[in-house]
C-alpha cells in the first residue's frame, strides 16, 4: 500500500475530497444561503445590493462543486457511480435548481420593470432553497446509509431517500446557509439593510439550533451507528463542542457588530458539522445498513495507486493556485457593496 | 424505448446544448484579449469599449455554459454509472484536472473581468482576461484528452473481469498524449476561435448594416475578420490531419465518414451524397480514389471497408454519421470562401459597402455552430458501438438502477428547462445587441438615460 506522511494514499484522499466538500459547502453556503433569504429583502435597492454581494464570486463558488465531483469520480469511481445513479431523481432536481439559479441571478437586471424584478427575485430564492434542500437531503442519506446490491449499487426505490432523518438534515442545512448567508450579507452592507440583516441572522441562528437539536435526538434515538465514533473516541467529542462554541459565539458578535468573526463562527460550524459527518462515516462513504458487506469504502471503491498517486500531485500543486487566486479576488472586492455601472 | 436509447438520447441533447456554448467563450476569450491588448498598446478608448461590450456578452455565454456544464459533469454517474466504474481511474482524473486547473481559473477570474473594471488597475484587468481565456483553452486540453481516450486508449491496462473490470493507468504521459489527442485538440480549439470570431463578425455586420457605432463596428469586425481567415484556413490542414488519424486508429469510423463498405476497392471521396446500408452503396458526386488519396498519397490504393468489420462493431446508422461529416466539411469550406472573399474586398477598400456580404455575415454565426455540432456528432457516432473504442460497449455502459422511466422523466425536464433557457438566452443576448457599447457619442441615448431615471444608484 502506498503511503504519503504514513497516511495511505485512498485516505489522503479521503481527505482532499472532504476539505473540497466543506469547501464547497462554506463558499457556496453563503450565496445560497443570501438566496434563500432573498425574499426576506422587501425594497428593490436592498435586493439588488444582496445580488450583488454575491455577483463577483458565486460563479467561483460554484466550481468547488465541479472539483468535488472530478475529485469523487476520478478517486471513488465506485462511489461516484452509485452515489449518482441512486441520487437519480433529487440530483437532477438539483442540477435544474443550479440552472435556474444561475439564469435568475444573470437575467433579474436586465429589465426595470417590477413584475420582472419580482419573478426573478423568487426563481432565485425558491432555487437557492431547493439547492440546499437537495443537498441536506443528500447528505443525511449518506450519513444514514442505504442499501446497496453486491455490485455496489443501490437496490432501493427513490422515495427511501425522503425518510424523516434525511428531511430533518435537509431543514437543517437550509437553516446553517441561511445563517451563513444573512452573516455575509452583513458584512456586505450599510445602514438599514445592515440592521435589518442583523435581526435576520438572530433569527436564523435559532432556527438553525432548533433543527439541529431535533436532529441530533433523531440520531441518538433511532440511528445509533453515527454516534458510534465518538463513543469509542471520547477524543471526538471535542468536535461537537467547537460547534457549539462556534454558535454561541455568533449572537455575540452580532451584537459587537464583528460580523467577520461572526462569518468565521459560521464557516466553522459548516466544516465542524461536515467533519462530525465524515468522522462517522468513515471507513464506509456509502454504508448499506441491511447488508454491511455491500458497502462501498474508501479502499473498495478507490481508484488505482498511481491514480491516487498522479491525483494527490494535482491536488498539491492545484490548490495553492486556485487558493491564490481565490483570495485574490475576495480581496479585490472586499468591503461594502458599492453599486456603479458594472453592476448587475 | 429502451434505458440505452434514452440514455444516449438524453446525453447527445444535453452535450449538444451545452457544445454551442463552451467553444463561444473561447474564441470570445481570444477575441477580447487581443482587444484589450491594442486598448493597452494604443491608448484608444475604442478598443476599451468594444472590450467592455463584448465581456458582457461573454459572461452572458459563459454563464450558460457553466450551467449546462455542471449536468454534463454529473451525468456520467446518474446515467453511465458501469461507464464510470470502467473509466474512473483515467475519465475521472482527466476531469478533476479540468476542475481545479481550468475551471477555476477561468470563474476566479472572470469576477474581476466583469466588475473589476474600477478595482483593479487596467494591467491586471487584462492580467485577468489573459487568465480567462487559458483557463478556456485548458479546459479544452482536458476534456478532449478525455475524450480522445475513449477513441484511441493507450497507457492504461484492463483489472477485473465482468462487471468489475476497469481500466487503470500504467502510463500518465501516454494516456495524456494517446494517438488521437493532439490532432482531436487542435482542431476542437480551431473550431471555437472561429466560432467566436464568426459570433464578433455577425454581430458588427449587423450594426455596419444598421449604421450604428460604427466607429467600434468597424474596427472590431476586421479584428476578427482577421482571425476568422487566419484559422478558417488552418482548419482545413488541421482536420485533414484529424482525418488522416480516423484511417489509422478507427477505420470503421472512416469508412462510415465516407459510406465506403468493399475494403478491396479504392476509396472516393464524395462531395455530396446518400448512403444505403441495406443495399451497401453510396450514391453521389464524388472524386474517384480521393479517400484513398487523402490516407497513402496513392489515388488506387484499397480502403478498409465497413465489410472488414463484424455485424455487431460497425456503426450503425452509417448515412448519419456521413452526412454529419459532409455537412462539416461543406461548412468548413464556405467558411474559407467567405473570409477569403471578405479580406479582398478589405484589400480593394469596399468591404463595408457591400451590404449583401454584411447580410451574409449576420448569418454566418450559424457555420462554425454547425461545423462543431456535425463534427462531434460525426466523432461520437463513429465510434459506435463502442463508448471506449474496442474495450466497451456502449450497452454494457449504462447505470444499472436506473429505469426507463426516470431518463424519460430527466429527458423531459431537460428538454423543457434547455428550450426556456435557450429563448432567454438569445432574447437577453438580442438586447445586449440592441444596447450596444457603450460609446462616447450616445451618452444621452434614450436607454441610457432610462436606466438612469430607473436606477437613482447609478447617477451618482
Amino acid at each position: 500500500m502506498e503511503t504519503f506522511l504514513g497516511i495511505d494514499y485512498n485516505i489522503w484522499w479521503f481527505l482532499v475530497f472532504g476539505a473540497v466538500i466543506s469547501g464547497y459547502a462554506i463558499l457556496d453556503g453563503f450565496d445560497l444561503g443570501a438566496g434563500a433569504l432573498h425574499l426576506f429583502l422587501k425594497k428593490e435597492q436592498s435586493r439588488r445590493i444582496a445580488i450583488n454581494a454575491i455577483g463577483p464570486m458565486f460563479d467561483g463558488n460554484e466550481v468547488w462543486l465541479v472539483i468535488g465531483g472530478g475529485a469523487l469520480f476520478a478517486g471513488f469511481p465506485v462511489a461516484y457511480a452509485a452515489i449518482f445513479s441512486a441520487f437519480y431523481i433529487p440530483f437532477m432536481i438539483f442540477l435544474v435548481g443550479i440552472i435556474f439559479r444561475a439564469v435568475s441571478i444573470e437575467f433579474r437586471s436586465k429589465e426595470p420593470m417590477l413584475w420582472w424584478r419580482t419573478a426573478w427575485d423568487i426563481a432565485y430564492c425558491v432555487s437557492s432553497i431547493v439547492i440546499a434542500l437537495t443537498l441536506g437531503l443528500m447528505l443525511g442519506n449518506i450519513a444514514m446509509g442505504m442499501p446497496l446490491n453486491a455490485d455496489h449499487e443501490f437496490s432501493g426505490n427513490w422515495l427511501y431517500f425522503f425518510n424523516p432523518f434525511a428531511i430533518l438534515i435537509a431543514i437543517t442545512t437550509l437553516a446553517l446557509f441561511m445563517l451563513h448567508g444573512a452573516i455575509y450579507l452583513g458584512m456586505k452592507t450599510e445602514n438599514r439593510l445592515y440592521t435589518k440583516l442583523t435581526i435576520l441572522a438572530k433569527n436564523f441562528t435559532i432556527f438553525f439550533v432548533i433543527s439541529f437539536a431535533l436532529s441530533t435526538f433523531y440520531t441518538l434515538l433511532y440511528i445509533p451507528h453515527l454516534s458510534d465514533a465518538i463513543k469509542t473516541n471520547p477524543v471526538l467529542f471535542t468536535l461537537p463542542l467547537i460547534m457549539t462554541l462556534a454558535i454561541a459565539n455568533i449572537p455575540r458578535c452580532l451584537k459587537k457588530r464583528n460580523f467577520r468573526v461572526a462569518f468565521l463562527s459560521s464557516s466553522i460550524t459548516i466544516a465542524a458539522l461536515l467533519i462530525l459527518v465524515a468522522v462517522e462515516v468513515f471507513p464506509y462513504l456509502v454504508y448499506s445498513p441491511q447488508f454491511p458487506l455491500n458497502s462501498i469504502t474508501v479502499q473498495n471503491a478507490a481508484a488505482s495507486h498511481k491514480t491516487m498517486g498522479i491525483l494527490l500531485t494535482i491536488a498539491l500543486i492545484g490548490t495553492p493556485l486556485v487558493l491564490l487566486y481565490t483570495s485574490f479576488v475576495f480581496w479585490t472586492f472586499k468591503g461594502k457593496v458599492k453599486l456603479d455601472e458594472m453592476s448587475l | 424505448m429502451d434505458v440505452e436509447v434514452l440514455a444516449r438520447i438524453q446525453f447527445a441533447f444535453t452535450i449538444a446544448f451545452h457544445y454551442i456554448y463552451p467553444p463561444l467563450s473561447i474564441g470570445l476569450g481570444l477575441i477580447m484579449m487581443i482587444m484589450e491588448g491594442l486598448y493597452l498598446k494604443t491608448g484608444d478608448k475604442r478598443y476599451e469599449q468594444m472590450t467592455r461590450f463584448w465581456i458582457r456578452i461573454f459572461a452572458l455565454i459563459f454563464g450558460i455554459g457553466v450551467a449546462t456544464g455542471i449536468i454534463m459533469e454529473f451525468e456520467f454517474g446518474t446515467n453511465w454509472a458501469t461507464y464510470s466504474k470502467y473509466v474512473g481511474d483515467i475519465f475521472g482524473s482527466a476531469l478533476a484536472a479540468e476542475g481545479i486547473f481550468a475551471f477555476a481559473l477561468e470563474s476566479g477570474f472572470l469576477g474581476i473581468l466583469l466588475f473589476g473594471w474600477n478595482r483593479v488597475s487596467p494591467a491586471i484587468h487584462f492580467f485577468a482576461t489573459i487568465m480567462v481565456f487559458l483557463g478556456s483553452m485548458f479546459s479544452a486540453i482536458w476534456i478532449v484528452v478525455a475524450n480522445s481516450w475513449q477513441q484511441t486508449p493507450a497507457g492504461f491496462h484492463i483489472v477485473g473481469e465482468g462487471m468489475k473490470a476497469r481500466a487503470e493507468i500504467t502510463d500518465f504521459h501516454a494516456m495524456l498524449y494517446n494517438p488521437s489527442s493532439i490532432d482531436r485538440m487542435l482542431h476542437v480549439w480551431i473550431g471555437a476561435f472561429l466560432a467566436g470570431a464568426f459570433l464578433v463578425l455577425s454581430i458588427n455586420a449587423w450594426y455596419i448594416i444598421k449604421n450604428k457605432y460604427l466607429s467600434i463596428a468597424k474596427p472590431a469586425f476586421k479584428i476578427a475578420l482577421v482571425v476568422a481567415t487566419v484559422f478558417s484556413v488552418s482548419q482545413l490542414f488541421v482536420g485533414s490531419k484529424s482525418a488522416e488519424g480516423v484511417a489509422r486508429n478507427q477505420p470503421a469510423k472512416l469508412a462510415a465518414m465516407e459510406g465506403h463498405f468493399d475494403s478491396s476497392a479504392k476509396a472516393p471521396m464524395y462531395v455530396i451524397g446518400w448512403v444505403n446500408k441495406q443495399k451497401q452503396e453510396t450514391r453521389g458526386l464524388n472524386i474517384p480514389g480521393g479517400l484513398s488519396f487523402l490516407i497513402s498519397g496513392d489515388f488506387n490504393t484499397p480502403v478498409k471497408g465497413l465489410n472488414s468489420f463484424k455485424k455487431d462493431e460497425q456503426p450503425s446508422q452509417v448515412n448519419a454519421i456521413f452526412q454529419f461529416y459532409h455537412i462539416m466539411i461543406a461548412t468548413g469550406i464556405s467558411m474559407i470562401a467567405l473570409t477569403l472573399l471578405a479580406c479582398w474586398y478589405w484589400k480593394k477598400g469596399t468591404l463595408f459597402n457591400k451590404k449583401w456580404l454584411m447580410y451574409v455575415f449576420v448569418w454566418s454565426v450559424l457555420l462554425p455552430q454547425i461545423a462543431n455540432e456535425c463534427g462531434w456528432f460525426t466523432a461520437e457516432m463513429g465510434r459506435q458501438p463502442w463508448v471506449v473504442y474496442g474495450l466497451l460497449k456502449t450497452s454494457d455502459a449504462l447505470s444499472k438502477t436506473v429505469t426507463a422511466n426516470q431518463v424519460v422523466f430527466s429527458l423531459i425536464l431537460f428538454a423543457v428547462v434547455y428550450a426556456f433557457l435557450l429563448l432567454l438566452f438569445l432574447f437577453l443576448l438580442n438586447r445586449k445587441i440592441q444596447h450596444g457599447p457603450e460609446t462616447a457619442e450616445d451618452e444621452d441615448d434614450e436607454v441610457h438615460t432610462h436606466t438612469k431615471r430607473d436606477n437613482p444608484i447609478l447617477s451618482h
